[in-house]
């Protein structure tokens, strides 16, 4: 019965850790793959509102986004709801030219496929909203998407 | 010069997965995983001038709902909750006891129904300008549910599946069974050109 130790002192072998670099860069795929980045630093405040009857965008490469709500800076920008195009505010003027300028930087084929999304802060007026739509409804960009969050049923 | 063999120093690859917790941190911070939701809609397109104006529909065929700037709904002259304007708009949309002032009904050959009755519902949403986004919003979806409640239930009779779950499925007949179920209760919202309605 020689073959067995009888003494427990054992040196409990280190955990290996040779594997930790592979089960970091799989991890670090993943987040590769699946991360966005954030489209623009937001200039205004933006509380979306609810909505149940949500459809998810499909293609974000074809999507441009207009953001309308008031200023964060209230102190230097005021509290009136401004249009944001991209990082700068923006006047429903320069809607038809931005419009324009995402157009020519897709494929032709891709245009009627372009989506406007309206990232609208829920205390904004219709009054400015209206407003942007009438533009976009002049260059032809038709197809729009009023962003919203995913929210309780209000019937029930 | 008598040391030709040397051996190839191998590369510390201890820093490594230093190196790949540094991006993984970069990518965890900017990563935003929240998919854009949104109410798909589709403009009408800009007025021509020289088209002459469409010819007018009948009352009994319009459905108007009317968004003050309190963000109070007048629904066919009566003021409505917003909780009660789904089954509104839905009762008006299908008008199941063919009723004389709720809208008339056309016979359109839908693929699988056959010769089936679509009515000639129209809503019509006006709004004021000084009428919350997020009212605007809520009437949209209410309105939008009405109608994908008719849908759910047209489809859950004719095919044993509801429309929701119709859409859902890629496979052809499922899309054109989608198709034929928009066909029977097409998306009427039609927004009016922007005015004052006060309030």
């Amino acid at each position: 019965m020689s073959k067995f130790r009888k003494d427990g002192k054992k040196d409990t072998p280190a955990v290996s850790t040779a594997s930790l670099p592979d089960i970091v860069f799989m991890l670090l795929f993943f987040f590769m793959v699946t991360t966005v980045m954030r489209e623009v630093d937001l200039k205004i405040q933006l509380t979306q509102p609810e909505a149940t009857e949500v459809a998810k965008l499909k293609n974000k490469a074809l999507v441009d986004y207009i953001y309308i709500g008031s200023p964060i800076d209230k102190a230097k920008f005021g509290s009136e709801p401004r249009i944001q195009l991209n990082d700068v505010f923006a006047t429903t003027n320069d809607i038809g030219p931005y419009i324009e300028s995402r157009r020519s930087e897709r494929e032709e084929a891709e245009i009627p496929r372009l989506t406007t999304s309206l990232k609208v802060d829920s205390e904004t007026k219709m009054g400015i909203v209206t407003k942007v739509k009438q533009e976009l409804r002049k260059v032809q960009a038709l197809k729009i998407s009023y962003s919203t969050r995913e929210g309780a049923d209000i019937t029930q | 010069m008598a040391r030709g063999k040397r051996e190839t120093q191998e590369i510390n690859a201890g820093s490594m997965a230093d190196i790949a917790f540094l991006l993984l941190v970069f990518f965890l911070v900017t990563t935003t995983m929240d998919s854009p939701l949104g109410l798909a809609r589709r403009l009408p397109p800009p007025l021509d001038p020289n088209q002459p104006p469409p010819p007018p529909i009948r009352d009994r065929n319009v459905f108007v709902v009317l968004v003050n700037r309190n963000n109070q709904l007048l629904v066919e002259g009566e003021p409505t909750d917003i909780s009660q304007l789904r089954e509104k708009a839905k009762e008006f949309i299908s008008n199941p006891d063919k009723k004389e002032d709720l809208p008339e009904f056309k016979m359109v050959d839908v693929p699988f129904f056959g010769e089936t009755p679509v009515s000639k519902q129209v809503i019509s949403l006006q709004n004021d300008n000084g009428t919350n986004y997020e009212t605007y919003i809520s009437v949209q979806n209410e309105l939008a549910a009405a109608y994908r409640e008719l849908r759910d239930e047209v489809s859950m009779r004719k095919f044993g599946i509801s429309y929701t779950d119709l859409v859902e499925r890629k496979d052809k007949t499922m899309i054109e069974r989608a198709k034929a179920v928009k066909k029977i209760y097409p998306n009427r919202v039609s927004e009016a050109e922007p005015k004052n309605v006060g309030g």
